[in-house]
């Protein structure tokens, strides 16, 4: 404890901006298991998805945390939002599962978390501080990022074209009403 | 030269060590984890697996940036391309299953259970 207090005198604002986002991510992150309104989930996630750019920017990617917003909280969490308003969730019944289902499930997730952060904390596995000698700041801007991605990784990149396709024929195909459905 | 150099480095790369990060992001993906096991709602469950995806996604940047090497970044923007295709093809599944149970509840869904 006192080790921590000790490290917390030694930080700096943007240090306290690191403890600040953190806390905020891990609160949002709840909010999204925890909402019993989908909609409240799916705000509570795009709060968390903030966040985590916040926290890309300060690890010096902002190239990622750009493409975070546009296309987490941007397209993909619209997507969920049109989900929710036309199949027109607004029950608050289900959630049938016991109280012993979720205490269960509960242990076995925090009995997970305790053994990862032992192993993440112990002294044989602690990571060699960042050498500072050869470190280039530029790592996450876009045209670092660009030469990497049209050079080396070109080939994976025209692939995301193709599954793209698949993934918008695979949509159409599982949504399109057949002659005698529903509409919804 | 060295002070030039000391003020290039990110801030947040001097002063939080990087198994706060580590942390982190196991603390995200055990909430994931615990919101795939807790809840019967489809969507929420899809939300909690975005979560886990995003876990991954913050621990490759804070590696990349930590060690300054570009291609974790770059596969962290194939992640979020996969992501996207993913959400789109899941959403589909979960609106014909709307349609055919007039539910998004999983629990109904029990034909492969033994």
């Amino acid at each position: 404890m006192t080790e921590f207090l000790a490290f917390f005198k030694t930080l700096t604002p943007t240090g306290y901006l690191f403890l600040l986002l953190t806390a905020l991510t891990v609160i949002s992150a709840m909010g999204v298991v925890t909402a019993r309104n989908p909609i409240y989930s799916v705000l509570a996630l795009i709060a968390t998805f903030f966040c985590l750019s916040g926290h890309y920017i300060l690890l010096n990617a902002q190239f990622l945390a750009a493409v975070n917003i546009i296309v987490y909280a941007g397209a993909i969490m619209v997507l969920f939002l049109f989900t929710i308003m036309f199949l027109n969730l607004r029950r608050e019944d289900e959630e049938a599962k016991t109280n012993l289902t979720k205490i269960a499930s509960v242990i076995v997730g925090g009995t997970l978390m305790v053994m990862l952060i032992m192993i993440f904390r112990a002294k044989s596995s602690q990571l060699p501080v960042g050498s500072t000698v050869g470190f280039e700041p530029n790592t996450g801007m876009v045209e670092n990022l660009g030469h990497l991605l049209y050079g080396s990784y070109i080939l994976p990149f025209e692939l995301a074209s193709v599954l793209f396709l698949i993934a918008m024929v695979g949509a159409v195909m599982l949504g399109k009403r057949e002659a005698g459905d529903r509409h919804f | 030269m060295q002070p030039t150099q000391d003020v290039l480095i990110p801030e947040v790369i001097q002063q939080i060590p990087l198994t706060y990060y580590l942390i982190l992001s196991t603390v995200l993906f055990i909430i994931g984890i615990i919101g795939v096991l807790t809840r019967r709602n489809a969507i929420i469950i899809f939300m909690s697996i975005e979560l886990m995806l995003n876990a991954v996604n913050l621990l490759l940047i804070a590696f990349s940036s930590y060690k300054s090497d570009s291609a974790g970044q770059v596969f962290v923007f194939f992640i979020m391309a996969v992501a996207a295709a993913e959400v789109s093809v899941g959403l589909a599944i979960i609106v014909m299953i709307y349609r055919n149970t007039r539910s998004i509840d999983v629990g109904l869904l029990n034909k492969l259970k033994w």
